[in-house]
């Protein structure tokens, strides 16, 4: 049986009261990106590459670095995962999929087309996102409920890059 | 203590979305394409809601903000990069995860190409730093600091212009 879908205003709304909520008790704004950068120190150091090479896991003491995990982020980017799964299973939209619908109707029924893509897609993203200083959840909800400058020119560049980008994609 | 909040928040966060179909390529990219709303209905709200908590949690000297550094270079090269890879994706950092938690398996590979993409980064970071960063770098500033006006007013106006955007998605049933 399948439960029917929150409201995109609600959730948003509890989502805005739930961001207030973990800055007053954890003093922790939302965000993710750096998760993956910093996974990465911990995965390169340890395969045994010296990581004090890149500056970039070296600077503002180690921000970024190998011994900056476990953290707070680190946490919640897990418990999104989880909580996903959670909500997912108990409302009975759980599902396995290896190409999204959209992708589907588009492109075909090919999985390693999709994952080459979404791969492909994933890394320009990341690369993009650090270069900025953060994702939809970073500047979007956390720098925007702040009113960060930074936060509108990030999340007006990551909407303008989409917009192009999936109207070339889906073109007829 | 700090973790358990952390994942706590993250679990929450990651039900609200996976509730509100956040989550899915479909919507993500049905959004780029300004076919469904359903992201932009969400994050708007989170947003007004969350300024208004924030601000009002900050009058109350309660809560410190933590802006990051306006750094026009890099947002705006950063930011398109990032759109790209959104829309060929569709997914992104923080959905990533609730996405494969709801059996999205190609949300796998984007995660690895997410981890590839953040190691790139970390390789190129001195020389984006020298070439990039500093473009446009204007520190910690706040739309109401730009503006010289009182962040209420900020706040009003961005709901304003938001609850306009809302009533357009509602009248073109996005």
């Amino acid at each position: 049986m399948k439960s029917k879908r929150w409201d995109p205003y609600i959730a948003g709304a509890l989502t805005g009261l739930l961001l207030v909520l973990s800055v007053l008790i954890a003093g922790k704004f939302f965000g993710a990106s750096t998760t993956f950068s910093r996974s990465m120190a911990v995965i390169e150091k340890r395969i045994g590459v010296d990581v004090n090479q890149f500056e970039y896991f070296t600077t503002k003491k180690g921000k970024y670095g190998p011994d900056s995990l476990p953290n707070w982020q680190l946490m919640f980017v897990l418990g999104i995962i989880i909580g996903g799964f959670i909500a997912s299973t108990w409302s009975g939209t759980f599902k396995f999929m290896t190409i999204p619908d959209m992708w589907r109707q588009r492109f075909g029924g090919n999985p390693a087309k999709r994952a080459i893509t979404a791969f492909i897609g994933g890394a320009i993203a990341l690369f993009g996102v650090r270069l900025a200083g953060g994702c939809p959840s970073g500047h979007g909800i956390s720098g925007l409920s702040q009113l960060a400058v930074s936060g509108f020119i990030a999340l007006g560049c990551f909407f303008i890059g989409g917009l192009i980008t999936a109207k070339m994609l889906y073109r007829d | 203590m700090s973790l358990i909040y952390g994942l706590i928040t993250g679990i929450l966060f990651g039900i609200l979305l996976q509730r509100a179909e956040v989550l899915r390529y479909d919507r993500q990219v049905g959004a780029l394409r300004l076919m469904d709303m359903t992201i932009f209905k969400f994050m708007l709200t989170a947003i007004v809601i969350g300024s208004i908590g924030v601000y009002l949690m900050k009058d109350l000297g309660l809560i410190k903000l933590s802006l990051k550094a306006t750094s026009i270079g890099a947002q705006v090269v950063g930011g398109l990069m990032f759109g790209i890879g959104w829309a060929l994706l569709g997914y992104c950092p923080g959905t990533a995860g609730g996405a494969l938690g709801e059996g999205r398996l190609d949300a796998f590979w984007g995660i690895l190409g997410m981890l590839c993409g953040a190691a790139v980064h970390a390789f190129a970071y001195s020389f984006l730093k020298t070439q990039l960063l500093g473009i446009g770098s204007f520190g910690k500033i706040s739309m109401p600091q730009i503006l010289g006006i009182n962040h209420w007013t900020v706040i009003i106006a961005f709901g304003a212009i938001v609850v306009f955007f809302f009533w357009i998605f509602e009248k073109k049933r996005l």
